[in-house]
């Protein structure tokens, strides 16, 4: 692999049946690179979370993925209200998610979290009402 | 064991794209990121969610099934979505426990 490779994605902010298509795809794409399966594996699950994010929290975004020969960068950007306290956010168990999205199983306040143990890199961006740049980056 | 021995001991197949999937453990949860951050790849995941979320999570956590317990069943657009990304999913009617205590003596 001697050029990069990109993928953009759209994530809708309002259909939650098919949140995590972004992810779901990014799986097949790196299996068809022939990437190792734990590598996958970290990646999709980061992005999903990510993904997941936009739609319950920020009313959706898009998402770049690139692969180059060392890493695979993840940049997940939205409009949506951004986040006040990032270090409050990234501690375990903290949500504001509603009842409604609990009762499907989101909202555990372990994505942020998540997104953290899967990468090796991981940036967050955000601006109270003009929302929110994630950068996580997996090394191959 | 692979998943589709899993049907001589009470549990019933809902779907079974990938009977030759070995099951090497066993996760039980229904928050999402927590199987998502705890469970490891080929897993038999436990549950009682059964909403259409717990297919992506099982493809992206990479568990050998999905064990629905308490005699759990999906939609049929879940079943299809299921079979469509090659996720094996199964009803018990019994507990998590009953299912969990079941599996740790076949495993
Ligand atoms: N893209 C985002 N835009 C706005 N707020 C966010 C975003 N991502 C996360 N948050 C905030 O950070 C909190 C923690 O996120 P996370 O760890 O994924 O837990 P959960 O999504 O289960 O609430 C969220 O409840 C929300 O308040
Ligand atoms: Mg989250």
């Amino acid at each position: 692999m001697s050029e990069e490779l990109k993928f953009h994605f759209i994530v809708d902010g309002d259909d939650f049946t098919s949140a995590g298509k972004a992810s779901v795809q990014v799986k097949k794409n790196l299996r068809q690179l022939g990437l190792s399966p734990e590598t996958i594996r970290r990646v999709s699950i980061a992005m999903y979370e990510g993904e997941i994010n936009m739609v319950i929290h920020a009313g959706g975004g898009v998402a770049d993925v690139t692969v180059t020969e060392d890493y695979i960068e993840i940049l997940l950007s939205d409009k949506g209200p951004g986040i006040k306290d990032i270090d409050q956010a990234m501690q375990e168990g903290f949500s504001t998610a509603s009842d409604n999205i609990r009762s499907l199983g989101f909202g555990a306040g372990m994505g942020l979290p998540n997104m953290k143990r899967y990468t090796d890199y991981m940036d967050i961006k955000s601006t109270v009402g003009v929302g929110t740049d994630i950068t996580m980056r997996v090394n191959i | 064991m692979t998943v589709e021995a899993l049907t001589e001991y009470g549990f019933e197949a809902i779907c079974m794209p990938d009977p030759d999937r070995e099951i090497t453990g066993v996760y039980i949860g229904d928050l999402l990121s927590w199987v998502m951050g705890r469970a490891k790849s080929g897993d038999a995941w436990l549950t009682i969610m059964s909403n259409i979320n717990i297919v992506a999570v099982a493809s992206l956590a990479d568990t050998s099934c999905i064990i629905l317990a308490e005699g759990v069943t999906l939609e049929s657009d879940v079943i299809k979505t299921a079979e469509a990304k090659d996720i094996n999913v199964f009803s018990f009617s019994g507990s998590c426990y009953d299912a969990a205590v079941l599996l740790s003596g076949l495993l």
